[in-house]
């Protein structure tokens, strides 16, 4: 089988977001990157799965500049065959998926996987995109994926549950938690990415519809009211009568 | 005009429709242009849209028993092309997520995913979305035509303005669908988590699965969904779709009560924007009671069966 995973590099978790002066740019001064979490631990893991019980190949793409280099390059360590950088700047979504639709729709792949959502600007808007530019089924937020031959059997979450969804080959899934566990790429893994393709190549010209022309914190919480641990009937005045949520 | 899909699962509306129903006949009066709600298969009384501002409902009626994104999105872009609409609405709910994206291409319209705020229309189409799991604010412009945007749940009450209108039926032959549903699962009786209003979660602190009665107690009596800190999911004291944060599920119900959770920036990422917060923790250090409204410093098995009763206390009087 032949497997595509798309990979976006994220600010760490516990990123403080700051800004610009006039809040048009965010702030990457010292501020680690990380593969997004649900690219990483679960969309590139369940396809490593695949292609060592069935064979094939797991390719990673990604559409950022050079300095995404070293999140592919970790992607590779964790056991993708090879990579392509598509070598643009990502302001949204739909250039991205624009982008990726452009390299895969040749490609031949049998299953392209992403994740549920990049945990920086939270869309969750490729997927369905490059769905529907390649014009496959999109199963979202999958957490669990069994194949057998051309068909597959996901597990999907929906609001409050599951569904059990089938789906023929070519498809586009979006990885949610469950759907693999994540690995750690060992000294081995990490000697042999160095020598994988890591191949970059131009965009086409598209315009982003839609990007983002400022940015606000949200307001700061007014300091915390304790309340006395023997009295609750005041904790539950309070959601009354001051809050007024209850 | 403004066209909104009003998602109606198993024949029914929930209050999401009725909320992007609202959102919709608010940019359509800010742009002096008429809100259309449409309504895809099945649903009890479409005309009650008009209820919450649609003045007028068109219903594509033929066999769409499941969500398929690849069918729905179909025919909500053709009906978006015929009656040239220049917003369209969705959900930010899991189907229409998976919409928001295909509308989009489709109609070669830019589009921004889990938007919360009014759209600002002098000097460009602006509209503002929470990032960064909640810890940023972005306003994003959307340049083309026709823009077409899911909306955040809990950010527009449903709004009655108006009254039933009659409903107009679409002939719509359903396509084939490629993806086939086996199995529907959903946990009766409870709200969902994405849509509650009132949330009672509890992390660590429970020290073990057995112990949840008092959780579960609380939650029955003031109504409110049940939910985790991620190694309580992870170790599977709960199911794993109770999950909230940055790696979980995002929420952002009117109340939040964190029980034995630290209050970690990643758990915070997917409740901050709960409108209010009460945490018991009995360490005054924990982290959470920086993001609380209301903090309580106590062992939370004396705590929380006290709060239940008071809770009981307060249903019975009022
Ligand atoms: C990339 C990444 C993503 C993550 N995503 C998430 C996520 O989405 N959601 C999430 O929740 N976490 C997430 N985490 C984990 C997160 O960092 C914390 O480890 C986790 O939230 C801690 O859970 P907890 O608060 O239940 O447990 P703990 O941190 O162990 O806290 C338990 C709390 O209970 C209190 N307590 C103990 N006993 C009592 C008692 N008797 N009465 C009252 N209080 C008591 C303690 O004082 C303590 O504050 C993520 C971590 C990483 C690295
Ligand atoms: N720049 C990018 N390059 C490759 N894949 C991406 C990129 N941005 C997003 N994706 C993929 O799309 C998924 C959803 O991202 P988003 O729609 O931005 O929330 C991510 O989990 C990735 O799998």
């Amino acid at each position: 089988m032949k497997l595509l995973v798309c990979v976006t590099q994220t600010p760490e978790t516990t990123t403080t977001p700051s800004f610009s002066a006039d809040n048009t740019e965010f702030n990457t001064a010292g501020v680690n990157y990380i593969m997004n979490p649900y690219d990483e631990w679960y969309a590139l893991v369940r396809a490593l799965e695949l292609k060592e019980a069935a064979g094939g190949s797991v390719s990673i793409v990604n559409v950022g500049p050079g300095t995404n280099d070293t999140v592919i390059r970790k992607g590779l360590a964790i056991g993708a065959d090879d990579a392509t950088r598509i070598n643009a700047e990502p302001k949204s979504a739909m250039y991205v998926a624009k982008q990726i639709a452009e390299f895969a729709k040749a490609g031949g792949y049998d299953v392209i996987f992403l994740g549920k959502e990049s945990i920086d600007y939270n869309g969750a808007e490729v997927g369905s995109m490059l769905a529907e530019y390649l014009d496959m089924p999109f199963v979202s937020f999958g957490t669990k994926l069994e194949m057998n031959g051309n068909t597959a059997t996901i597990n999907r979450d929906i609001e409050g549950g599951e569904e059990v969804v089938e789906v023929a080959t070519p498809f586009v899934i979006s990885a949610a938690k469950g759907l693999a566990e994540q690995r750690i790429p060992n000294m081995r893994g990490i000697m042999m990415a160095k020598r994988k393709p890591l191949n970059v190549v131009e965009p086409v010209a598209f315009d982003d519809p839609a990007v983002v022309v400022s940015y606000d914190l949200p307001n700061a919480k007014s300091a915390v009211k304790m309340v006395d641990p023997e009295n609750m009937d005041e904790l539950v005045r309070l959601l009354h009568e001051e809050a007024k949520i209850i | 005009m403004v066209l909104v899909y009003a998602e109606s699962p198993k024949g029914q509306f929930k209050k999401a429709a009725f909320e992007a129903v609202t959102y919709g006949k608010k940019i359509g009066d800010a742009m002096g242009k008429p809100c259309v709600a449409l309504v895809i298969g099945n649903a009890e009384n479409a005309g009650q849209l008009g209820v919450y501002g649609a003045s007028q409902v068109v219903q594509a009626n033929g066999a769409f028993e499941n969500f398929d994104s690849q069918i729905f999105s179909e025919v909500i872009a053709s009906v978006a092309k015929q009656m040239g609409a220049e917003v369209v609405v969705v959900n930010h709910s899991s189907s229409g997520k998976s919409l928001l994206g295909r509308i989009a291409v489709k109609l070669e319209a830019g589009s921004v995913s889990g938007v919360n705020t009014m759209p600002t229309l002098d000097g460009g189409f602006k509209v503002k979305k929470n990032v960064f799991s909640g810890k940023a604010i972005a306003q994003y412009e959307i340049k083309t035509p026709v823009k077409v945007l899911s909306l955040m749940g809990n950010s527009f009450p449903p709004v009655a303005s108006g009254a039933d209108v009659a409903v107009q039926a679409l002939d719509i032959t359903a396509p084939a669908a490629r993806i086939t549903v086996k199995a529907v699962e959903t946990v009766d009786g409870t709200v969902p988590l994405p849509e509650a209003e009132l949330v009672v979660s509890a992390g660590r602190g429970m020290k073990g699965p057995e112990n949840w009665g008092i959780i579960e107690d609380l939650a029955n009596v003031v109504g409110a969904t049940t939910a985790c800190s991620r190694p309580v999911a992870d170790t599977g004291w709960r199911p794993h779709h109770e999950h909230v944060g940055q790696t979980g599920v995002a929420i952002r119900p009117n109340l939040y009560f964190a029980i034995g959770i630290s209050g970690a920036i990643q758990h915070l990422a997917g409740v901050n924007s709960s409108k209010v917060i009460v945490v018991i923790n009995k360490d005054p250090e924990a982290p959470f009671f920086k993001a609380a409204d209301y903090g309580v410093c106590a062992d939370l098995f004396d705590v929380v069966p006290r709060l239940t009763e008071a809770f009981k206390k307060f249903k019975a009087e009022n």
